[in-house]
């Protein structure tokens, strides 16, 4: 104990283990040490799905090759490429989900400032309703829509997608609705009610000042509708099936179309379908959105923290 | 015919700004009677008819509950696809929670690779969807690395009692994916934890409560309201999930010779009521626990 008292081992101490002043050596190391063992197990089926994307059929083969592929093999995406049909899928990803983002966010925030600017009968009503439109599940909605469509001739058609955004309907529209409704809520009024004194009407206020003000929630809002969409497949199997094929949609499929391009009976065995040439046509599906997300990190996650998506 | 009446202008107003918020929200009543009510209501007639799919529409014959009392008593495999995705959410809820509420924790401290890990926590919000989970999953990249082909975890979850070994196995095998379920749940923590007023810790710092103590009697108390929003989230996103088994059959069932429309409406019924039921019994157990620490 006499030790420990000495001024430098204090001071060494206070470096190791922390003090009132800062946080100590070893704490920091275990906490890196945590994150990074958490960060790994979280990004291990990415890191084994690229790893398995870049193994050429005999390095699959070959147990002692686990990580390091023994050359650097781009067969598998060259034919994963061509299952998908890359350009001609993503394209129809692309239209899918980015149009119905754009009105759903547009009408999310119509809604949204209605309900945050205005007093009127029935709101809290209105507002339990959008919470049930997000827990009802889409099985026990999407028969009649399907056989409504089928009538009107617009199963396949990407406007079965785009009309229920239209009418704030679409996927996930409620956490869009309640983004837009917290963020009204907290900009403060002042400008609004002076622009009303002299005489602006209600929907050129809501275009000149409250929309320019909320424009990091349009931007959230966009992004994370369009992420959602790009990945939801329940709805869009069902609505788009025999007219457009998604990413997503085509990758469920892989099995049969890789077999339509190369016939199992005809192909050579390393031309058969392997895993690798699954995970490369599932890195493909998953590449758009990592681009989109490491460009636009920012907007994903500070502003999240910033526009009380927690909805108190 | 204008009153300079103070109390006529004011209920005036009072009629105008109702007027102009229904002109906002009118869009969004009209959805929801065309998108959402009208298929709900048409989805509960079909389950309790028979329907038949021929050209120029649909034929009900009305079955009263045959449909329910079929998928409660008589399919082999609906009661027990229930029972198993009831407990799978089950497992599935504290474990996201606690793991959200660490990561959250963590990246509240200021560090220097604090972005590096909040984008890395965050990926899967992006990435996730049935078929690359699908994908993943077949190829066995979803469980907690190893640890579920090592022959002493085989052997010991062997003698386990079935009702315990299943959610165990579960557990083992989709480790990741239920951590990757958990991304918006550690944002609406971060942002619950930014909220906690800081005076309060420099207070207990001041009293001589260590940071064991302040977890539990500040940082816990203030995220409740997160808690149950998170709660409510991950089995809401786990029960919409497009490769959730329950979902699959009644999809399946609903273009099966056997099956037909009105028979998977009346399982999406029963998935919906048994959903609500979960979602009632978890609110209720965290805001009892909740009232009582106020207390």
């Amino acid at each position: 104990m006499q030790v420990l008292r000495h001024p430098i081992a204090y001071r060494l101490r206070s470096i190791l283990f922390g003090g009132r002043a800062r946080h100590g050596v070893v704490p920091s190391a275990v906490l890196y040490a945590v994150l990074f063992a958490i960060g790994f197990v979280y990004l291990y089926p990415l890191l084994y799905m690229f790893i398995t994307s870049l193994k050429s059929p005999a390095d699959l083969l070959n147990p002692m090759v686990q990580w390091v592929p023994t050359e650097f093999y781009t067969g598998n995406y060259v034919k994963a490429f061509r299952v998908l049909d890359y350009p001609r899928t993503l394209a129809a990803s692309a239209l899918v989900s980015v149009i119905p983002s754009i009105l759903q966010t547009f009408v999310a925030s119509l809604v949204g400032y209605g309900l945050a600017r205005y007093r009127f009968w029935g709101k809290s009503l209105i507002l339990l309703l959008i919470l049930a439109t997000f827990i009802i599940p889409p099985q026990n909605t999407v028969i009649p829509q399907m056989l409504t469509y089928r009538r009107l001739g617009l199963l396949g058609n990407p406007l079965s997608l785009i009309l229920p955004a239209l009418l704030g309907q679409g996927y996930r529209s409620a956490i869009f609705i309640l983004i837009f409704y917290q963020t009204f809520l907290s900009l403060p009024r002042g400008l609004e009610e002076a622009a009303r004194l002299d005489g602006a009407s209600d929907l050129r206020i809501f275009f000149t000042i409250a929309v320019p003000a909320a424009i990091p929630a349009y931007i959230v809002s966009f992004i994370f509708s369009t992420v959602w969409y790009w990945n939801e497949t329940f709805l869009t199997v069902i609505f788009l099936e025999g007219g457009v094929t998604t990413l997503p949609m085509q990758l469920s499929k892989f099995v049969q179309a890789y077999e339509n391009l190369y016939p199992p009976g005809v192909v050579n065995i390393f031309d058969r379908l392997n895993e690798a040439v699954k995970m490369s046509g599932t890195f493909l599906n998953i590449l758009p959105l990592l681009v989109m997300y490491f460009i636009l990190q920012k907007w994903f996650v500070e502003s999240v923290e910033r526009t009380g998506i927690t909805g108190e | 015919m204008r009153v300079p009446n103070v109390f006529r202008r004011e209920v005036g107003l009072r009629t105008r700004e109702a007027l102009q918020g229904y002109g906002f929200v009118l869009i969004w009543i009209l959805g929801f009677a065309l998108f959402t009510l009208f298929p709900l209501v048409e989805t509960f007639r079909y389950s309790l008819n028979q329907v038949t799919v021929t050209a120029e529409g649909i034929r009900l014959s009305y079955l009263q509950w045959a449909n329910y009392t079929r998928a409660l008593f008589t399919d082999p495999s609906f009661v027990e696809l229930l029972i198993g995705y009831s407990i799978e959410t089950v497992v599935s809820v504290p474990v996201v929670l606690i793991f959200s509420m660490i990561i959250a924790l963590f990246l509240n401290r200021g560090f220097a690779l604090r972005g590096l890990f909040r984008t890395i926590f965050f990926l899967p919000v992006v990435i996730t969807s049935g078929p690359v989970i699908k994908e993943l999953t077949a190829q066995g990249a979803a469980s907690a690395p190893g640890i579920a082909n090592v022959p002493a975890v085989v052997e010991f979850l062997a003698q386990l009692p079935r009702a315990v070994r299943t959610p165990v196995e579960y557990l083992l095998t989709s480790f990741i994916l239920i951590l990757w379920f958990s991304g918006v749940q550690i944002l609406i923590y971060l942002a619950s934890l930014q909220k906690v007023d800081k005076s309060l810790y420099e207070a207990a710092a001041v009293d001589g409560a260590s940071g064991w103590e302040m977890f539990w009697k500040i940082t816990l108390p203030s995220l409740s309201t997160a808690t149950v929003v998170n709660a409510v989230y991950t089995i809401i996103t786990l029960s919409h999930f497009s490769e959730n088994k329950v979902i699959r059959y009644i999809y399946d069932q609903t273009y099966n010779v056997h099956g037909g429309i009105g028979y998977a409406s009346a399982m999406a019924f029963l998935y919906f009521a048994n959903m609500v039921s979960l979602l009632a019994i978890v609110y209720l157990l965290l805001t009892r626990r909740t009232k009582k620490e106020s207390a």
